[in-house]
């Protein structure tokens, strides 16, 4: 909220608009036609069921670590249904959901998890990043587009993902300052999902909120629901009118839950409970929309299980071309081909000594034949361990 | 430094051998403190501070928010306000964001107050590729620190010298960058002594003695190595580096002079990388030993890449035995 000064000096209070039964809190009407949210629903159980695959074809050595969305689908499908595909999508690493929202095929993602870079590129024309690892930093990334669309008087907004642990390293809050003082309309969306591995929320920051940062910067603040589509959708929506119209960026906390391991490694129970677990279970982002829906008569267990039906089919299908693309033995010396726009002599003679050393043997790494279990030893990543 | 006769053993990893010389050392230094983002509660990542949290209590080995540069920042506070921080960066692909305090004041500090304020701190990091890992948990960025006067820079091969090395870099009162290869962290199991001594600063060790060409390494292709030329014809003499700077330069000159041949064998990327100082030092000191050019196996000059290229990138049997070859045929 905004001073006459025209300074923002205010939270206003949680964005909220179902209960966990799925039952719209008096004075709330949904933000979109019943049509919209079961697309939406739709969009949300596939990301779903999608990573439920994945965490399988990981404990079966057929993929590589990755971050799973579950529990967090509402933030990312909500928000990005509030936006168009005209405003650039800047994720970090557990935005599965909105990647598939954003159109990313699943097999990208897929190969992406075999570990190859092909997977990192996005259909042409989109205006999407790729995954970003390293904590926070993707979020200046975001301004810079903001800025760039400015300066080429593009109606767009970009909007950044990152976690309520990104909120401690410093570049969260430098992005958030030159949002504001250039007047470039960013949408900072904070999923604070509670824990950064095993570092709960508390042990972050000492403010009550993450959405109060924003006062900071002199940037907008709104804390929402995460686990209620509505609420996301419709604070998003605001916010990015608010930056179409006048160029204010907004830090939007979404209060949600990583349901899952931090990645296929991570192993919760070391640093939080079952209780913890089962109580956000109940506020399950999914769940909550299909009493919703299904309480309208929008849905039904007939609708359920034909969706359920149509991405098995579809997963399969993704399936089925990834590991054809890695059967299909992708060159290990791709590797020297995008270093530089051309290749220097330098880096020819390593490609050919490569090429000499490559020769009749098989370079790449494949499925993995150990057992994949949620893991004591790694956070990332598989360890050898000794014989004896 | 104290010394005191080994009672016993354990037959102990990497990752064991470095939370016991932690736990060692916290016991005979209170002032010593374990810093980073998940070291508590979850015993880090890789499970190297594993109930030293339970030991030693929240107060000394802490749970940080989540900023590497406020790690290493706060432990600049903490050595010059007389506590011995042991920082930890989750990965070593993420000490660049930690570079802004660790270049400008780690290193510089001591230098900057004439000696006045010492930088007794220790940033750990798992270092290296070879895990299937995700992007930027792979990369090996020893030369970043070796170009950064003011750092002692560590790397152990296995269990052993992990944890005399890090006695050593806990009790140095100089910053030492310690670098632990996570490839070998489970992979490797060797007798550790208990309450055993450090290992010096900037002593190399010769895993195996030869005496027609020398290999210098160091960190996980120590084991690359002594693997790769198992039943190799030729009498290979392997120098494990152990602390990379300050280098154990006569140990590597006589060697040379000795063998009169040089591979050096690293995983991280060629150009700028440590291999080129080491030839730099022969072709000064022992230049005329030489009987044939040196070779170097490194990673290739090109980002890390991710998983399924990880085999091609890092330096493999065949690359070594085949630089090895060469080294021995002229």
């Amino acid at each position: 909220m905004t001073s006459s000064q025209g300074f923002v000096f205010e939270i206003p209070p949680r964005v909220t608009f179902l209960d966990e039964e799925g039952v719209l809190l008096p004075g709330r009407s949904p933000p979109m036609t019943d049509a919209k949210a079961v697309e939406l629903y739709r969009h949300m159980l596939r990301a779903r069921l999608f990573d439920d695959r994945l965490l399988k074809l990981q404990r079966q050595g057929r993929i590589g670590t990755f971050a799973p969305s579950f529990g967090q689908e509402a933030c990312q499908v909500g928000s990005l249904a509030a936006l168009t595909a005209k405003d650039w999508f800047v994720p970090s690493f557990r935005e599965m959901a909105g990647a598939l929202y954003r159109g990313a095929p699943m097999m990208s993602i897929l190969i992406y998890a075999m570990g190859y870079e092909e997977g990192s590129k996005v259909p042409d024309g989109a205006r999407d990043l790729p995954v970003s690892i390293p904590v926070g930093g993707q979020s200046a990334h975001a301004v810079g587009l903001a800025w760039a669309m400015k300066l080429k008087k593009d109606p767009g907004i970009a909007i950044c993902y990152f976690g309520d642990g990104a909120t401690s390293e410093g570049i969260v809050y430098e992005s958030m300052n030159f949002a504001g003082v250039l007047r470039v309309p960013t949408i900072f969306f904070c999923q604070n999902n509670q824990w950064a591995i095993s570092t709960p929320r508390r042990n972050q920051t000492a403010a009550e909120t993450i959405a109060q940062k924003a006062i900071g910067a002199g940037i907008e603040g709104r804390q929402v629901d995460g686990n209620d589509l509505f609420a996301v959708y419709e604070a998003t929506r605001e916010a990015a009118e608010l930056g179409r119209t006048t160029g204010m960026s907004t830090l939007i906390e979404a209060i949600t839950f990583r349901r899952g391991v931090h990645t296929t490694a991570d192993d919760p129970s070391v640093y939080r409970t079952k209780a913890e677990e089962d109580a956000w279970a109940k506020r399950d982002p999914i769940d909550r929309m299909r009493k919703f829906l299904t309480a309208k008569g929008a849905w039904s267990e007939a609708l359920q299980a034909k969706a359920e039906a149509e991405i098995g089919a579809e997963t399969a299908k993704a399936i089925e071309e990834a590991e054809a693309f890695r059967a299909a033995g992708p060159s290990p010396l791709t590797m020297f081909d995008h270093t530089f726009s051309y290749m220097p002599a330098y880096l020819q003679r390593q490609r050919d000594e490569a090429e000499r050393a490559f020769k009749g043997r098989d370079v790449m790494v494949g499925v993995s034949t150990k057992k994949q279990g949620q893991g004591s030893s790694a956070v990332v990543g598989e360890l050898e361990e000794a014989k004896d | 430094m104290t010394t005191t006769t080994a009672a016993k053993s354990n037959r102990i990893t990497m990752v064991q051998a470095i939370n016991q010389a932690l736990s060692e050392e916290m016991e005979r230094d209170p002032t010593i403190i374990l810093l980073g983002e998940d070291v508590g509660v979850d015993g880090g990542v890789f499970r190297v501070t594993q109930g030293l949290q339970a030991k030693f209590g929240a107060d000394r080995v802490v749970d940080t928010p989540l900023a590497e540069s406020g790690i290493a920042g706060t432990a600049v506070g903490l050595a010059i306000g007389g506590m011995r921080p042991v920082m930890e960066v989750q990965f070593s692909g993420f000490m660049n964001f930690a570079f802004e305090q660790l270049q400008p004041h780690v290193s510089r500090f001591r230098q900057r107050t004439c000696g006045q304020r010492a930088m007794r701190l220790v940033c750990r990091a798992p270092s290296g590729g070879g895990i299937r890992a995700l992007e930027h948990h792979s990369e090996s960025e020893e030369a970043m620190y070796l170009n950064t006067p003011g750092f002692i820079v560590m790397m152990p091969s296995g269990p052993r010298n992990a944890y005399g090395l890090m006695k050593a870099a806990v009790r140095s009162d100089d910053p030492v960058i310690f670098f632990e290869p996570k490839s070998v962290y489970r992979a490797i199991k060797e007798e550790v002594p208990v309450n055993g001594d450090p290992i010096p600063i900037g002593k190399a060790e010769i895993p195996k003695t030869g005496t027609d060409v020398t290999v210098v390494t160091w960190g996980a292709m120590v084991k690359r190595t002594m693997d790769s030329i198992a039943g190799h014809t030729a009498s290979i003499e392997v120098v494990d580096l152990l602390t990379l700077k300050p280098l154990n330069h006569s140990l590597v000159i006589e060697s040379v002079k000795k063998t009169g041949r040089l591979v050096v064998v690293h995983e991280a990327a060629r150009t700028g990388g440590m291999a080129g100082e080491i030839f730099a030092r022969v072709c000064e000191d022992a230049f005329y030993h030489l009987r044939a050019p040196m070779k170097r196996v490194c990673g290739y000059d090109v980002p890390y890449p991710l998983f399924a290229r990880e085999n091609a990138y890092l330096p493999d049997k065949h690359r070594i035995v085949a630089a090895i070859d060469e080294a021995l045929r002229d």
